[in-house]
């Protein structure tokens, strides 16, 4: 099995990640080869296996439903690239 | 003074025939005489350390030291360190200043240990050798031509050099453990749970462990009482009391049972580390240990497992790199989906961008069954190995990696021989079990290492068998030549 120029432009979108015309024919052969390693999986039946998430099978802890964390919008907007009244700017999205 | 211990500053700094002030101010100054050519810092905090430094000879005056106070340490670039760059060795954060502490680095600085800065890594952890920064390679101060392992390619290098008393790495696949073998030092990746991701910018959230790196087992044992506990806001960490990992570094080895898993001495082995750990068997049966041959029959399948379910996790936890509120931003976004496209696609690089889409592509539907299902699946195989495993022995040795330290250049093309390089270390991660990386000798001048794989939450016993090991050898006792 391996992947061509229209798998990896898919999942290039899937992951939202602008591929140049230069890097696809590079990344298309290195994720053929990625592909090749792990379809090695294949060769093992694990019917009857119960699939392992978590290494010590704990369950997710869960907090009391209280207000515990302060607002800290300065701080961290601080570093963001674009904000205007405490709001995050983007590029228009409804036409 | 750079060639004493952790253990050993701390005693000078306790009894005051040193400073810490004089201490970090000497590793400042070795920082800028010879981290130019290895390149093991990427961010170095001089203001910061020489505050930490004098509040801790206050600290030390005043008599409220703990072991750590005054010591000048190095964390790897992807703890979030409040007000300093936290770059995770990518473009995509090389503007990003750190709003908050991460738990480890602030139990540390609770500690009254000294920052000295942020070491070098692989581009968001992902990688065996630290090629795939953005600041460049880190080279091996046994070698510079060869790489020093990775991803904590940095803060191996900075404590070979003896450019910080010891460092903080994260181990996913073996980034703590690999690097460590590589540049003759002790590394030790926790118990998953055992030590805190709050603050930790997650690669793989159900793998990644931080842990110590540093000379000795003993100097690991202090680092990792600063680091390990639970903590509240990292819900996977887990409600375990911590061990006194330095009380129990002298116990004995009498009735230690070791095991050997066969299916990793049977070939793609280098013949010096094998003769290696064969000498290492005989120093353990001297000490009272009985070695004797396991199996870990899925260790093959755990190769492609972990490179999908390692991918998989981090498409998911660096999704929240897309422009908008950190971080890289792309120039004149045409649209919001350009604007998410093109700040991933210039801000990460190559490796990066590969993991990420192999990720997407064993999640996406049609996919997911056979790729990323599969993949729990022998984790889960993996995992009963280890228990079954140790029902029969107490802790397993084995190498870190089939070679020692390569020459720069020579995997980064081959993404698949690089990954391949992982197969010692990526078992421990997906059983979760901890492992201690300790050097088990030197071929052509360069460091080989060996590793201790041992049950949930058995730090203790793993620091005290490297701790009786490194007391009637010396290979961690020595230094790169030139600095």
């Amino acid at each position: 099995m391996s992947f061509d120029r229209t798998d990896v432009e898919k999942i290039a979108h899937l992951a939202r990640i602008a591929l140049t015309d230069d890097e696809i024919p590079a990344t298309t052969a290195k994720l053929s080869g990625i592909l090749g390693l792990i379809d090695k999986m294949q060769a093992v039946d694990t019917r009857g296996v119960t699939p392992l998430a978590h290494p010590l099978e704990t369950t997710q802890r869960l907090r009391p439903d209280t207000v515990t964390e302060s607002n800290q919008r300065d701080a961290y907007q601080a570093i963001a690239p674009a904000t205007e009244a405490g709001l995050y700017l983007v590029p228009k999205v409804i036409e | 003074m750079h060639e004493k211990t952790l253990a050993e500053l701390s005693q000078a700094l306790q009894s005051k025939t040193l400073s810490s002030v004089e201490l970090t101010q000497h590793y400042l100054k070795r920082i800028e005489t010879f981290d130019g050519k290895l390149n093991s810092y990427i961010t170095v905090s001089p203001d910061l350390a020489l505050t930490q430094a004098k509040a801790a000879d206050e600290r030390i005056a005043a008599g409220t030291a703990t072991a750590l106070t005054g010591i000048p340490l190095a964390h790897k670039d992807l703890f979030c360190t409040q007000g300093l760059r936290t770059s995770c060795g990518s473009k995509m954060l090389d503007n990003f200043i750190a709003p908050y502490e991460s738990t480890v680095t602030q139990r540390f600085i609770d500690a009254g240990a000294v920052t000295l800065g942020k070491t070098n890594l692989d581009e968001f952890a992902m990688g065996s050798s630290t090629e795939s920064s953005f600041y460049g390679p880190t080279r091996n101060p046994w070698d510079t031509e060869r790489v020093p392992g990775g991803s904590s390619g940095g803060s191996a290098a900075a404590v070979a050099a003896r450019l910080c008393a010891a460092a903080t790495g994260t181990d996913t696949g073996g980034s703590i453990r690999q690097p460590a073998g590589f540049t003759a030092l002790t590394g030790l990746k926790p118990t998953y749970g055992r030590v805190s991701r709050w603050g930790m910018i997650a690669y793989a959230s159900s793998l990644d462990q931080g842990g110590p790196m540093a000379r000795t087992a003993e100097d690991c044992a202090l680092m990792l009482q600063a680091m390990a506990g639970f903590d509240d806001k990292d819900s996977t960490s887990v409600d375990q009391p911590v061990d006194n990992y330095s009380a129990s570094l002298n116990d004995s080895l009498t009735g230690l049972r070791i095991g050997l898993p066969k299916e990793y001495f049977a070939g793609g082995l280098d013949a010096a580390t094998a003769d290696a750990i064969d000498a290492a068997v005989k120093q353990f049966q001297a000490l009272g240990a009985e070695v004797k041959e396991i199996s870990l029959p899925n260790a093959e399948l755990a190769i492609p497992a972990y490179y999908v379910i390692a991918p998989a996790e981090a498409s998911s936890n660096l999704s929240r790199f897309d422009g908008v509120r950190f971080g890289y931003r792309c120039n004149d976004p045409a649209d919001l989906t350009d604007l998410y496209k093109r700040s991933r696609g210039e801000g990460f690089g190559p490796e990066v961008k590969r993991r990420i889409m192999v990720g997407a592509y064993a999640l996406s539907a049609g996919y997911y069954d056979a790729y990323y299902l599969q993949a729990q699946k022998i984790r889960r195989l993996i995992k009963n190995d280890f228990m079954a495993a140790y029902e029969q022995v107490d802790v397993i040795l084995c190498p870190t990696s089939p070679t020692p330290a390569f020459k720069i250049g020579e995997k980064i093309d081959d993404p698949v021989s690089l990954y391949l390089t992982d197969i010692y270390t990526i078992t421990a991660n997906l059983a979760g079990v901890p492992g201690i990386a300790l050097p088990a000798g030197f071929a052509n001048g360069l460091p080989l290492g060996m590793q201790l794989l041992g049950p949930y939450f058995s730090e203790a016993r793993l620091l005290n068998i490297a701790h009786q090991y490194q007391q009637v050898t010396d290979w961690h006792q020595r230094a790169p030549a030139g600095y």
